[in-house]
């Protein structure tokens, strides 16, 4: 079901020239530039890239210098899917008038989580009702870390934010993130995936799918922000692990609606008790440091049964069911 | 094409007339979505891509907000686009209107007017297109069904033209234009075509240092729609201005090379004068109006009244030099607008009039007329009124009402 076409080693990654280049201003540790730098490893041939407003938008394209070694629009905050229905049907038309050079041309649409979960939601969904052609990546940051650390739809349970911030009444966000992927998958699309920069050949062969898939795909990839985060930059991959290796940002993808999880999250499903609590992700993180204050005792202990239920779904939802109950309940 | 060609004349409803209109003009991506009163527009353009009559890439957005976004992305990928709204769904568009001018794609839109919310009103006015007179859009408004067949065929020349590259808005009155049947001339399909002609994209320096067509392109990699600092962002905003400045000029042209193969102009393309030359008092309106204005300065000049008539057929950018000229020896000029400038001192229109005429040698006295708002139905006997106002002005050599609601229960 999800059988790989594209095989890849790591020289043909390494060789392959960089389409996101160097000298862009993001900040020490930051993921989604790693993020973007992997999935353009995955391109095929010629490719338009058009990204919503934010972080990498910002930190990439500052007149007159760019990163971008392809071409690249920008529009707006909640226009990446819009733009890229605009793209692809502007191909497809000068494709039928025979004014188009290429036999195809892949279109990639970025947009951080404010881009994907809230303010572009609505572009997206339509985007993908209509079929189009296109690669969606959510770079997932879990805040507005664009215009300085405000909570979005996709920040998650207990995370302090400037716009929840852990106060001496309420503990920070006091919503959970929304479940992008599913709400995706939901869609009926051809292809949907979770990713993570530390599993990079997992990331990268998701995007190639991704790219390969006709009709409209999306990737949510898992990109922590030192800033945003409150970590140490040193510590970026270490903590896409951690929420691999917690259960808390599962891998997994969904071909034509059909749940897989993926091999790195597979060990969990087999071997529980390698499945490490929570605590293990939440400790060291700034926006989380209220946790583990004795009055927020219990929010953290619901944190760690939330991310055990969400878990145990999922693994019904890719058939692994026959899985007992995870190693680590609350610590 | 030195001559007027033969043409097929139909019976078209303004929505009709846009509809064929895109239809002839070879657009590739046509993005859209419904909303009174230029629904008509999209259902006939739905047929013709249902029927295989168009070749066009027609994308049913979930919003006029993705509607205008897909059009401007389709349009920097090289493509010909087009959309059509009205009121809220322009009001929608707002933000992506400035980033369509602003990256330079010369998308065109028509525009049934209709009046904004609240309270909730489907009929016409001009307070949807006036509120978005600063978002760096050409516009034109339309008399009749013909002109607004006429006005969308010559819309894409304009936006095209490399020394323009702008989008166009073409305006026709909600319901008085969009939903009223009148017979419309058309020219052959060819010669639509060859009037346009295919889009033209201008070679611009990239970050390579090489010269490449302004598009996205896979083998000229160009980065759009960047992020300016202070550093830069003056310098484009004044290039969008210095385009406007153009389009005035371009405008002109087009309107007279169209004259050439279908017989018929709008003016010089930018106002257009009804017996202006020797007026005493004149007024000065938009779109449909002109129809009932030109029969009224009929019959006072019938009566021994020099009265006039000014269309302003292009608002933006505002023809400035020819508006002075035509009005500076009119006494009283009466300025109509259907729209409010809430807190303005009367309407957009008025104030640009009065803008423009303070550099003339002599200033006509020059008085605002506001009406029509949310579809009010305005009577030729209300319009004549006008001019007896106007006539009474220069009698007394004395404004007294400078701002009136005409047709407004009081």
């Amino acid at each position: 079901m999800t059988k790989q076409e594209w095989k890849f080693t790591t020289k043909d990654i390494a060789e392959k020239p960089d389409l996101f280049l160097s000298g862009h201003r993001a900040c020490a540790g930051c993921a989604p530039t790693t993020v973007l730098r992997l999935i353009m490893k995955a391109t095929r041939g010629p490719t338009i890239v058009t990204q919503a407003t934010g972080c990498m938008e910002v930190i990439s394209s500052i007149y007159p210098y760019t990163s971008w070694a392809m071409p690249w629009l920008h529009t707006a905050f909640e226009t990446a899917a819009a733009n890229a229905s605009g793209i692809e049907a502007a191909l497809k038309a000068l494709k039928r008038k025979g004014q188009l050079k290429h036999e195809h041309v892949d279109v990639i649409a970025i947009a951080g989580d404010g881009g994907t979960y809230d303010i572009g939601l609505q572009a997206l969904s339509g985007a993908v009702e209509r079929g189009h052609d296109f690669l969606f990546v959510l770079y997932d940051n879990e805040a507005y870390m664009n215009t300085g650390i405000q909570r979005s739809g996709g920040t998650p349970l207990g995370a302090a934010t400037t716009t929840s911030p852990a106060g001496t009444v309420v503990p920070g966000k006091l919503e959970h993130k929304k479940p992008i992927a599913e709400i995706m998958v939901a869609h009926e699309m051809p292809y949907v995936a979770t990713a993570s920069p530390y599993y990079w050949r997992d990331l990268i062969a998701k995007a190639r799918k991704g790219l390969e898939v006709e009709g409209p795909a999306f990737l949510h990839v898992f990109a922590p922000c030192p800033r945003g985060w409150r970590t140490e930059p040193a510590k970026t991959i270490e903590y896409s692990r951690l929420a691999v290796e917690t259960c808390v940002f599962p891998l997994w993808e969904a071909v034509d609606g059909k749940y897989s999880l993926s091999i790195p999250s597979m060990v969990f499903a087999r071997a529980p008790e390698k499945k490490k609590p929570v605590t293990e992700y939440l400790k060291g993180q700034g926006r989380f440091r209220h946790l583990f204050m004795p009055q927020n005792k219990a929010l953290l202990e619901t944190i760690q049964r939330l991310t055990d239920e969400k878990w145990l779904k999922l693994l019904k939802k890719c058939g692994e069911a026959t899985v007992s109950e995870p190693a680590s309940s609350s610590s | 094409m030195g001559s007027v060609v033969k043409q097929v004349r139909m019976a078209l409803s303004g929505d009709e007339a846009v509809a064929y209109a895109v239809k002839q003009s070879d657009v590739d991506v046509v993005a859209a979505y419904p909303i009174t009163p230029q629904t008509i527009i999209v259902e006939r353009f739905s047929e013709y891509v249902a029927n295989g009559e168009v070749p066009t890439e027609f994308v049913c957005t979930e919003s006029e907000h993705s509607a205008l976004t897909a059009c401007l992305a389709a349009s920097v990928t090289g493509a010909r686009a087009f959309t059509a709204t009205a009121s809220a769904g322009l009001a929608l568009m707002h933000e992506m209107l400035f980033v369509t001018s602003g990256c330079r794609a010369p998308v065109v839109m028509a525009i049934a007017n209709r009046a904004l919310s609240a309270p909730l009103n489907i009929h016409g006015d001009h307070s949807d297109s006036m509120a978005q007179r600063d978002s760096g859009w050409i516009q034109l408004y339309a008399e009749n069904a013909q002109e607004v067949y006429d006005s969308i065929i010559q819309a894409f020349r304009i936006a095209e033209d490399t020394n323009v590259l702008l989008p166009v808005m073409v305006g026709l009155d909600g319901f008085t234009l969009s939903h009223t049947l009148e017979n419309v001339d058309t020219l052959p399909d060819d010669v639509v075509k060859q009037f346009i002609g295919s889009r033209k994209i201008p070679k611009v320096l990239t970050h390579e240092g090489k010269m490449a067509p302004f598009k996205l392109d896979p083998d000229n990699p160009m980065t759009m729609g960047p992020i300016a600092l202070p550093n830069y962002y003056f310098e484009f905003k004044r290039q969008q201005e210095e385009a406007m400045k153009n389009a005035l000029s371009v405008i002109k042209k087009v309107n007279n090379e169209y004259a050439k193969i279908s017989g018929r102009s709008y003016g010089n393309g930018l106002i257009e004068q009804y017996c202006l030359e020797d007026a005493e008092v004149a007024a000065v309106c938009l779109g449909s109006t002109a129809g009932t204005m030109k029969t009224i300065v009929d019959e006072l000049r019938a009566e021994g009244v020099k009265a006039g008539l000014l269309r302003l057929r292009t608002f933006r950018p505002l023809p400035v030099e020819d508006l002075r000229s035509a009005l500076c020896n009119v006494k009283a000029v009466a300025v109509m607008d259907k729209c409010m400038s809430f807190g303005g001192n009367g309407g957009p229109v008025f104030h640009e009039i009065r803008h423009v005429l303070y550099d003339a040698d002599v200033q006509p006295y020059v008085v605002n007329y506001i009406y029509g708002l949310g579809g009010r139905d305005t009577s030729p006997r209300e319009l004549r009124s006008i001019y007896s106002d106007l006539q009474r002005i220069v009698a007394k050599k004395r404004v007294e009402t400078p701002i009136q609601y005409l047709g407004l229960r009081e």
